[in-house]
């Protein structure tokens, strides 16, 4: 089942909906909570990048018996060096998005840290796309 | 806590009950549907939070009541008492009065449940839940909600012992020796409670040997009261709660855990506030509270669905009790404590509660996947107005059920004023099966 959600630019009031909706729609899948919990955190984290950094995007979620894909792909404008931005506490949040609280530079790391399989793809000036996995089976 | 089948408090009378949807429509956990013109409470999903009882307006909800008789099961019987129950007096009664009726409808020894809250305060007891913010386990109908409709937040939960049962667990342990003829009884404000203590394997059961409702108590003294009132009268030494601190008196009710904490805490009470909070907490990824004080009822157990008096007269009496309390524990009630202290080494913290996954579409995750996509179908053709005709509570439970096959789209009366054709057609293209429209002969299947 495939799920997408509108991601607007710029707009904080509405961080957390959509990670907040695809929450309701695994409660009823019987998931075992803490795996809920760990694609909360990712799916969050990436929803407030594409708010805080991009020029808009959607959150893509494709919900299978044994895996969640979600996909977030943004419109730019792309991040020029990935090694850096995958590393703890570096940020290029700008002074406006750090007032609000967010921009600590975890954002990716905490992605990272909460799916099973990660991929980035994205070049400077174009857009980011990122694919995170996530493995439903039973002791994994 | 084991507990293989959860015992529920409540239950709907087939007599009175007229399906009226007020019940449903209230119902926290969308627990309840309206089948064959009257209502029906899934087992699964109560969690005795005793809404559905206080909005009937045909009482038609009943809910358990043992008779004051038990107490003669046993030569002696310890009464642990709630603080709220003696705040249900008027206040041309004393406390001493209540207390003396109190042993003279059955009971041998009286403790005040909130001792419970200094015992843990003087055994240093430690609070081993982990993920912050802590949510207090002190209200059962909100650890239950919590188990069932937000089991991302059951490891907040507290696993101290909630005062009542560390009260029972003092009585027990002080008055040993009178041995098996001892029996100990809860009086209860609520459902939740009565739930909780008829549940096999719970510690409430393991505890207590017999639970009295307020109401029912409530009777009995004020009949003792107004019958005997020369013989009352007489008992009027300016006796107050020798056996707890001001804050433990103050403990059920709202802000009266909160207020007490290190850090940064807030109280929340009444289901529809407490629901709309954990919406919010359960999407939450960082907070810097510390502990959340939740409470089923409006201005906490002295809302009850068992209690007799106004609530905000209920509350501005304890408060006004609590303010001639002292701070701390008379000596001697301290030493008393401590003498007990190995009854209760080891044996402060509960288990660790379980979520209960009860909200999926089936248990099969491939099916749940095919009924969440139908789910998602059959809504976009309802008319969502929420208008509880059909039976269940929205739009978006009788979509849910139609996936379970456990209604039928015809139930819904909005599309049958609309076009009772297009309705046949519908259920063509969602090849729901005939039913009998009752979704509880499926459930129970």
């Amino acid at each position: 089942m495939r799920q997408e959600y509108l991601v607007p630019a710029q707009d904080f009031s509405v961080a957390g909906v959509a990670s907040s909706n695809l929450k309701r729609l695994l409660k009823q899948l019987n998931i075992n909570p803490f795996t809920i919990k760990r694609i909360m955190v990712a799916v969050f984290e990436a929803e407030v990048n594409v708010i805080a950094h991009s020029f808009g995007g959607r959150i893509v979620c494709d919900l299978e018996e044994e895996e969640i894909t979600i996909q977030v792909i943004d419109t730019g404008p792309g991040i020029p060096n990935l090694d850096l931005a995958m590393t703890e506490g570096w940020s290029t949040a700008s002074e406006q998005v750090r007032e609000l609280g967010y921009g600590a530079g975890m954002g990716l790391p905490n992605i990272k840290k909460n799916c099973d399989h990660l991929t980035i793809q994205t070049k400077a000036g174009e857009h980011t796309h990122i694919t995170m996995r996530f493995c439903l089976k039973e002791g994994e | 806590m084991s507990e293989a089948g959860f015992h529920h408090s409540l239950q709907v009378l087939n007599d009175a009950c007229k399906g009226c949807t007020h019940c449903m429509k209230r119902c926290p956990t969308g627990a309840i549907r309206i089948a064959k013109g009257k209502a029906w409470i899934s087992a699964e999903l109560c969690i005795d939070c005793g809404q559905c009882m206080a909005v009937c307006p045909n009482d038609a909800i009943k809910i358990e009541q043992d008779p004051l008789s038990q107490l003669q099961r046993f030569t002696y019987r310890v009464g642990i008492i709630p603080a709220p129950f003696f705040a249900q007096f008027p206040d041309t009664f004393t406390v001493t009065q209540v207390l003396s009726a109190l042993y003279d409808i059955g009971f041998t020894h009286i403790y005040l449940a909130e001792t419970g809250v200094d015992i843990l305060d003087i055994l240093e007891a430690k609070e081993n839940a982990q993920a912050l913010p802590l949510i207090s386990n002190f209200c059962p109908a909100v650890q239950r909600l919590i188990q069932i409709r937000y089991p991302l937040l059951v490891g907040n939960l507290t696993r101290l012992r909630s005062p009542a049962q560390v009260t029972a667990i003092f009585a027990k342990s002080e008055l040993k020796a009178l041995g098996e003829s001892l029996g100990i009884f809860y009086l209860t404000p609520c459902a939740a409670k009565i739930a909780q203590f008829k549940t096999e394997g719970s510690e409430e059961h393991r505890l207590f040997d017999g639970i009295i409702n307020f109401d029912t108590a409530y009777n009995q003294v004020s009949t003792l009261l107004a019958r005997d009132k020369e013989k009352y009268a007489n008992q009027n030494a300016g006796f107050t709660f020798p056996h707890c601190t001001r804050k433990a008196l103050r403990w059920s009710l709202v802000k009266g855990q909160s207020s007490n904490q290190s850090g940064r805490a807030l109280a929340v009470d009444e289901m529809h506030n407490v629901i709309e909070f954990l919406d919010i907490l359960e999407d939450e990824q960082e907070t810097s509270l510390r502990f959340l004080e939740l409470d089923a009822c409006a201005e906490g157990c002295v809302g009850g669905i068992l209690t007799v008096r106004n609530r905000f007269l209920a509350t501005e009496q304890l408060r006004h009790w609590s303010t001639a309390l002292p701070k701390e524990l008379s000596q001697d009630l301290v030493e008393r404590i401590l003498v007990q202290r190995p009854s209760f080494e080891n044996n402060l913290c509960l288990e660790a509660p379980q979520p209960k996954q009860v909200m999926g579409l089936d248990k099969d995750r491939s099916k749940a996947l095919q009924k969440l996509e139908k789910v998602d179908r059959i809504l976009a053709a309802l008319p969502g107005i929420d208008c509880g005709l059909c039976g269940c509570p929205s739009c978006l439970a009788l979509a849910q059920d139609v996936a379970k096959s456990q209604a039928s789209l015809r139930q819904c009366v909005v599309l049958k004023l609309k076009d009772p054709k297009e309705l046949n057609s519908l259920a063509r293209i969602w090849g729901e099966r005939p039913t009998t429209a009752n979704g509880q002969k499926d459930d129970q299947a």
